[in-house]
C-alpha cells in the first residue's frame, strides 16, 4: 500500500498548472486526492509527476452567472457544495451529497475530480447529466465548454484532453416548474452505486410532461442519459412504463455484487423511484 | 473514588488512551536502526516455483537482503490441534513455512521477503524479484475438492481430505431418522468470512547478538503460547531466549491467536542482519490474503422428529474448508468446537456428525469470533425453523417443546461433550432457557407478528421474524479436556495472575491473558478493587509481555472473565490472607480474630482497633517489624484451572422487512435477551453484545469472501467485502436473565462471542420467514438483495 516513487509539484496558479501539465510527460493532476491516491497506493496508477492544484482558490466556490446559471468551481468540495446556499435548492444535490463517501471523502473530494476521474459508478456524473450541465475545460492552448452529455466516453475515460483541466461546471438555474431527485442503490462495500438515478421532471402542460432528464450511473460502462425513458415519458407513457426503458441500448455491467439481470432490474426500479420522488417534490 | 465497583457500569480506563491516539500498537514502535520488511506474495493460487531470481532486487537502493524459503532453515509452523476421533489422529498435516519452499497453495502465500532501509524501498524492490511459476489447476470449493478428478494439493492427502471425523451415535441417529414421522433435509452453506480486525497484523523481530536472545513485538492474542511454538517447535531455540511482547492490540476476533510465518521471517531476518530490528506491517490487502479466514462450511443437514414437535435426531455431514495449508488450530474448530455442541440448547437424543476437513487453494481457515459454535448454532437454529415449517408449528413453540428442562442440569449432551476423551467430562452446567425466550418474545411483540406482516404488505414489504435460542461454550477450558490430544489441543488452558502491593498501597496486577480491545484493564481492576476494598484508581493491570507476566494462555474463547478473573480473585485472596496475618501482628490479636471489610482489617469486638490495607502494605513492605517467619512484601501469584466451561444462553429476535421491488433486506428491529450470568461491567457486556450482534448480522446479510474458480480472491479489499455500517443497524434492544454460573466464584460466564454466535441465525431465520409466502424454504447467506430478489422471481406464481 505504498505508491511507486513520483515527482510532486504544487501549482501556484491556473496558468502555472496548465503549463506544467502541458510540459510534463506522465503528469497527473491531484486535487482532493480521493481517487488518484488509492490507485497509486495499489500501484494501479504510477504517474511520474503529480501536479497539485489543490490550493488554486480561483477554482473554488459557487457563483451565479449573469444569465442565471450557477457555476461551481472545479475544486469545490462535496462538503462545500452541501453547505452552499445556492446549491441547496437543487433536490438532486440534497439527495446525493450527504451519502457520497464519508466525512473525510466529502471534505477532500471535489466536483472536478469526480467527473475528471469518470468512474462508471460515481454519483455526481448522473446528477450533472440530468441537469444538462456544461463542463468548462482549459488548456494552455484554449478554453472550451463540453456539454456533459458528450463528456463521459467509457470507464474512466472522458472527453478531457491530457493537457486540459476542468475549471468549472455550469448548472442551469433553478426552475419552479421542475422537480428533481436522486435515488441510488448502493453496493454495500464500496458505497458506489449499483444503479444511481438522477431524475429531473417538469414543465407540465395539460396531461403531458414537457421536460424529463434521467442520468444513470453504475449500470453501463459510463454514466449516461436514459433517452429511452425520457422519450417515453414525454410521449405520455406512465412512469412505470417509461422506467422500463432504463437500460435501452446499454451494455449492462455485471460483477460479484449484481449480475446483468439484477442490475438491469434494479436500474428500472430506481428510475421509477427517482421519477416518482422528483414529481412528488414538484407537487 | 469508589470501591463499590463490581457489577457497575464503570467507564473503560483504557479508552482515553485508545481514542485519543495515545495507544501503542506494533506500528507505533520505532527502534534504533530498524529495518523494514515487505513480503512478496504469490499471484497464483496453486503453482510450482521453478526459480526465484532476487539479483535485481538485491541491487535496488536501500535493499539489505532478500530472503527466500531456502534461506530459513527452521521447521514448518506447528499444528497445535490435530483432529482425532474415530478414525484416529490425522496424519496428513501440511503446515506453512516461513516462506514457501514447495510451491504455493493459495493466492497470497509468502514467497520472498525484502529487507530494506525504508518501507518504500522494500516495496519497490518486491517488483524486481522475478519468480518463475508453473501454474497448476485450482479448486476452491471444499465439497468439489473431495470429488474424483479434483486438483490435488498435497501428496499425503488423497482427495484433499485432511480428516474424516465423526462424533455421536451413528446407528442411533440412523435408526431415529429411519423411523421418524417427519424428516427434513437441507444443504446449508456457512460462507467464508474475513475477520477484519481494525488493526492488521504486524511484528518486529530483534535478535540481540550480545545475549543471543530474541525479542518479538507482535499483534497477538497469545504471546506466551507464541513463545512456546516459535522457540520450541519452529526455531529450536531455548524457550527462555525468546521474549514475546503484544503491545496494544487493535482487535483480533481470533485471527491473532495463531502462529504466523512472518514471525519467523522477522526474527531470522534480524539475526541475518546482525541484530538490526526488522519490522513488518501487514497491509489490509495482505490481511485479506495471508491472515486466517473464518467459517466456510457446506453442510448436509437432516433433522427428524414427530408431527407434534418432538425432535428425535439431527445428523450432519459437513465439508469444512481449511485452506491450502493448515493454520495453528484449524482442525479443532469444525470438529470439537462445532460438532460437539451441534444440539445446542435442545434435548435431542440422537446426534451424529461427520466432518470432512478439506484442503483447497484458499487462505487457511481457523477460529473466528465464536469458532465452530456460530457454525453449529446456525445449523441447529436453521434446522429448528425448517422442522417447525414442515410440521406447521410456530418456531418458538417447537423450541419450547425441545429445550433442555431447567431441572436437568448439569446436562450431558449426546454429541460427545460428556463422553469426551481425556478424563474430563464436559457438561452444560446450568441453564433456564424458557424465561429468556418468553422475555424476548414479549419485547419483540411476537404475538402481533401476523398483523405486522399484513401491514407491511400494504407498503410493498414482506416482514419476517427470526429467532435464535443459542447457547455458547465460554471459559475455555479445563486442561484435562482441552489437553487431550485429538480432542483438544494437547496443552493446558489454565490462567494466572500476580498481584504486587507496593509501598503506598498501590497495586500492580499482571495477568497471563491478553486484551485486544475488550476492556480487561477495567474489568480486572473492578474485580481486584472489589476483592481488596481499594479504589480502581489505585490499580493498574499489566499484560502482554512474556517477561514480567506470569504464564497464561491468552484471550480467546470468551475465557478471560471466567478463567482469568478467577485467577485474579484467587491471587487477591492470598494477598488478603497475608495482610490479615500481618494485621493480627500489628494489632496484637490472633489471626482468627481479625475480620476484614473492604480495606479495613479490625479486631472482632473492638471496632477502634483496626488497620487499613494501605497501612498494612506500608509496614509489610518496609518489614522493620515483621514477625518471625513472615516474608516481607505483599506479592502473590495464583493459577487457576477451571473445572468446566461456562454456558451463556439467550434468545435473539430479528425483524426484517424485504423490499418487494429490489429484494433489499432492512433489519428493522433487533431484540436480545442474554444470560451471561453475573456481570463484572454491564456496559462492557453491552458493548460486546452490540459488536457481536452486528458482526453476526454482517454474515447474514452482507459479508462474503468470494473466490473465483482460479483461486483469485474477488472480494479482495474493503471495496468488495461489505462490513456492516452503524447506519444499517437498528437500535439494539437488550435485556437479560441472570443465571449465575456455578463454575466460578463470581458466577460470570463470558460474553465475547455470544452476540456473533446468536445473531447470524436470528437474522437469516427472519429473512427466510419473510419469504415464506413465496414457498421459499431456505436461502444461503449472505442474503443480498440479488439473492433474495432472484429467489422471489423464481418462486413467482407460487405466492399464496
Amino acid at each position: 500500500m505504498i505508491p511507486a516513487a513520483f515527482e510532486y509539484v504544487r501549482a501556484t496558479s491556473l496558468d502555472d498548472a496548465l503549463a506544467r501539465i502541458a510540459a510534463t510527460d506522465g503528469a497527473k493532476v491531484i486535487a482532493g486526492g480521493q481517487s488518484i491516491l488509492p490507485l497509486m497506493k495499489l500501484r494501479l496508477a504510477r504517474p511520474e509527476t503529480l501536479v497539485d492544484i489543490g490550493r488554486l482558490d480561483e477554482l473554488r466556490g459557487v457563483r451565479r452567472l449573469p444569465d442565471g446559471r450557477v457555476a461551481v468551481g472545479a475544486l469545490t468540495t462535496y462538503d462545500e457544495m452541501l453547505k452552499d446556499d445556492v446549491l441547496r435548492h437543487y433536490g438532486l444535490l440534497r439527495d446525493a451529497l450527504p451519502n457520497i463517501g464519508d466525512v473525510q471523502v466529502r471534505n477532500r473530494g471535489t466536483i472536478g475530480g469526480a467527473i475528471a476521474h469518470a468512474d462508471p459508478s460515481s454519483d455526481m456524473p448522473a446528477i450533472l447529466l440530468a441537469l444538462d450541465a456544461e463542463v468548462v475545460a482549459r488548456s494552455a492552448r484554449k478554453e472550451r465548454t463540453i456539454p456533459i452529455t458528450e463528456f463521459f466516453e467509457g470507464a474512466f475515460a472522458s472527453a478531457l484532453a491530457p493537457d486540459e483541466l476542468i475549471t468549472e461546471v455550469r448548472l442551469p438555474g433553478g426552475r419552479d416548474d421542475v422537480g428533481s431527485a436522486y435515488r441510488a442503490f448502493e453496493q454495500p462495500a464500496s458505497g458506489y452505486s449499483i444503479a444511481g438515478v438522477a431524475a429531473v421532471i417538469g414543465a407540465r402542460d395539460g396531461d403531458r410532461w414537457g421536460l424529463c432528464a434521467i442520468g444513470i450511473t453504475g449500470v453501463g460502462d459510463h454514466p449516461y442519459r436514459a433517452s429511452g425513458v425520457e422519450q417515453a415519458l414525454l410521449a405520455g407513457a406512465s412512469i412505470a412504463d417509461a422506467a422500463a426503458h432504463a437500460t435501452d441500448g446499454v451494455t449492462v455491467a455485471s460483477d460479484i455484487h449484481a449480475d446483468r439481470e439484477y442490475r438491469t432490474h434494479v436500474a428500472a426500479v430506481q428510475v421509477r423511484r427517482a421519477m416518482e420522488a422528483a414529481i412528488a417534490r414538484l407537487e | 473514588m469508589t470501591t463499590d465497583m463490581l457489577g457497575k457500569r464503570v467507564k473503560r480506563v483504557e479508552d482515553q488512551r485508545l481514542i485519543t491516539g495515545e495507544g501503542r500498537f506494533v506500528d507505533d514502535i520505532k527502534l534504533q536502526s530498524m529495518v523494514y520488511c515487505a513480503i512478496l506474495r504469490s499471484p497464483y493460487a496453486h503453482a510450482n516455483i521453478r526459480s526465484i531470481d532476487t539479483t535485481g532486487a538485491k541491487a535496488m537502493p536501500g535493499v539489505l537482503d532478500v530472503m527466500v524459503g531456502a534461506d530459513i532453515p527452521y521447521n514448518p509452523l506447528p499444528m497445535a490441534w490435530p483432529a482425532g476421533g474415530s478414525a484416529g489422529l490425522q496424519n496428513n498435516v501440511n503446515m506453512p513455512r516461513a516462506l514457501a519452499t514447495d510451491g504455493v497453495k493459495w493466492t497470497g502465500e509468502g514467497v520472498a521477503a525484502v529487507l530494506a532501509e525504508t518501507p518504500e524501498q522494500a516495496f519497490d524492490a518486491l517488483e524486481a524479484i522475478v519468480v518463475d511459476y508453473e501454474p497448476l489447476p485450482t479448486v476452491v470449493d471444499a465439497e468439489k475438492a473431495t470429488q474424483p478428478g479434483a486438483p490435488q494439493l498435497h501428496e499425503n492427502a488423497p482427495n484433499n481430505i485432511v480428516f474424516d471425523w465423526t462424533v455421536g451415535d451413528r446407528d442411533g441417529a440412523a435408526a431415529a431418522i429411519d423411523k421418524a414421522e417427519v424428516v427434513v433435509r437441507q444443504r446449508i452453506v456457512n460462507q467464508r468470512l474475513i475477520p477484519n480486525p481494525m488493526e492488521t497484523r504486524g511484528d518486529i523481530g530483534w535478535y540481540n547478538p550480545g545475549t543471543e536472545e530474541y525479542t518479538i513485538w507482535m499483534s497477538s492474542q497469545t504471546p506466551h503460547i507464541q513463545r512456546i511454538l516459535l522457540a520450541i517447535f519452529v526455531m529450536g531455540i531455548p524457550e527462555h531466549k525468546l521474549r514475546c511482547i503484544s503491545p496494544d492490540v487493535g482487535g483480533a476476533f481470533g485471527t491473532k491467536i495463531f502462529c504466523y510465518a512472518d514471525y519467523v521471517v522477522v526474527l531470522e531476518a534480524s539475526k541475518r542482519l546482525g541484530g538490526r530490528p526488522v519490522k513488518w506491517i501487514e497491509s489490509r490487502r495482505e490481511n485479506y490474503q495471508s491472515t486466517t479466514h473464518g467459517r466456510d462450511h457446506i453442510t448436509y443437514l437432516e433433522i427428524a422428529g414427530s408431527k407434534d414437535g418432538e425432535v428425535s435426531a439431527i445428523r450432519v455431514k459437513t465439508y469444512a474448508n481449511l485452506g491450502g495449508r493448515l493454520s495453528t488450530i484449524g482442525p479443532g474448530i469444525p470438529t470439537t468446537l462445532y460438532a460437539r455442541v451441534l444440539s445446542g440448547c435442545y434435548k435431542i437424543p440422537n446426534v451424529f456428525a461427520e466432518v470432512l476437513g478439506v484442503y483447497t487453494n484458499t487462505v487457511f481457515v481457523d477460529a473466528y469470533r465464536g469458532a465452530g459454535r456460530p457454525e453449529a448454532t446456525y445449523v441447529v437454529e436453521r434446522a429448528m425453523d425448517l422442522f417447525a415449517n414442515e410440521i406447521g408449528m410456530d418456531p418458538a413453540e417447537l423450541r419450547r417443546r425441545n429445550f433442555i428442562p431447567p431441572d436437568q442440569f448439569p446436562y450431558e449432551n449426546p454429541s460427545g461433550l460428556g463422553t469426551a476423551s481425556g478424563g474430563a467430562k464436559i457438561y452444560i452446567d446450568s441453564g433456564n432457557y424458557e424465561p429468556a425466550m418468553d422475555k424476548a418474545l414479549a419485547m419483540a411483540g411476537y404475538a402481533g407478528m401476523a398483523k405486522a406482516k399484513k401491514e407491511a404488505r400494504t407498503r410493498g414489504k414482506y416482514l419476517g421474524v427470526g429467532l435464535s435460542t443459542y447457547i455458547e461454550v465460554c471459559g475455555v477450558a479445563p486442561s484435562k479436556w482441552i489437553g487431550a490430544v485429538g480432542e483438544g489441543w494437547g496443552a493446558a488452558m489454565w490462567e494466572s495472575a500476580n498481584i504486587k502491593v507496593h509501598l503506598t498501597g498501590k497495586v500492580v496486577v499482571t495477568v497471563g491473558t491478553q486484551p485486544q480491545g475488550q476492556g480487561h484493564e477495567t474489568t480486572y481492576a473492578q474485580i481486584v478493587g472489589h476483592e481488596l476494598g481499594i479504589p480502581m484508581e489505585d490499580i493498574i493491570i499489566q499484560h502482554s509481555d512474556t517477561q514480567g507476566t506470569p504464564f497464561g494462555y491468552g484471550s480467546y474463547g470468551s475465557r478471560t472473565s471466567s478463567v482469568g478473573s478467577t485467577a485474579a480473585i484467587k491471587a487477591a485472596g492470598k494477598i488478603r490472607e497475608k495482610a490479615r496475618r500481618y494485621a493480627a501482628h500489628m494489632l496484637e490479636a490472633s489471626v482468627e480474630d481479625i475480620e476484614v471489610e473492604g480495606a479495613e482489617y479490625r479486631v472482632k469486638g473492638s471496632p477502634d482497633k483496626k488497620k487499613t490495607f494501605q497501612e498494612i502494605a506500608f509496614a509489610l513492605d518496609l518489614a522493620f517489624d515483621a514477625p518471625e517467619g513472615m516474608e516481607p512484601y505483599l506479592d502473590e501469584t495464583a493459577y487457576y484451572d477451571t473445572p468446566n466451561c461456562t454456558w451463556p444462553f439467550g434468545t435473539h429476535v430479528a425483524i426484517v422487512e424485504i423490499d418487494e421491488a429490489t429484494g433489499f433486506v432492512d433489519l428493522v428491529r433487533y431484540v436480545a435477551v442474554d444470560d451471561v450470568g453475573n456481570k463484572i461491567n454491564p456496559m462492557i457486556v453491552d458493548g460486546q453484545l452490540h459488536g457481536g450482534i452486528v458482526q453476526g448480522a454482517g454474515q447474514a446479510l452482507w459479508e462474503a469472501a468470494v473466490y473465483g474458480d482460479n483461486g483469485q480472491l474477488l472480494s479482495g479489499s474493503m471495496l468488495d467485502y461489505a462490513l456492516p455500517r452503524a447506519s444499517w443497524i437498528p437500535n439494539l434492544e437488550l435485556d437479560e436473565t441472570v443465571t449465575p454460573s456455578p463454575v466460578n466464584p463470581i458466577g460470570v460466564k463470558g460474553v465475547g462471542e455470544a452476540g456473533a454466535i446468536a445473531s447470524t441465525a436470528a437474522v437469516a431465520n427472519a429473512v427466510n420467514d419473510a419469504l415464506k409466502p413465496f414457498g421459499i424454504r431456505h436461502l444461503d447467506m449472505p442474503l443480498t438483495p440479488q439473492t433474495v430478489w432472484k429467489a422471489m422471481q423464481a418462486a413467482k406464481g407460487v405466492e399464496a
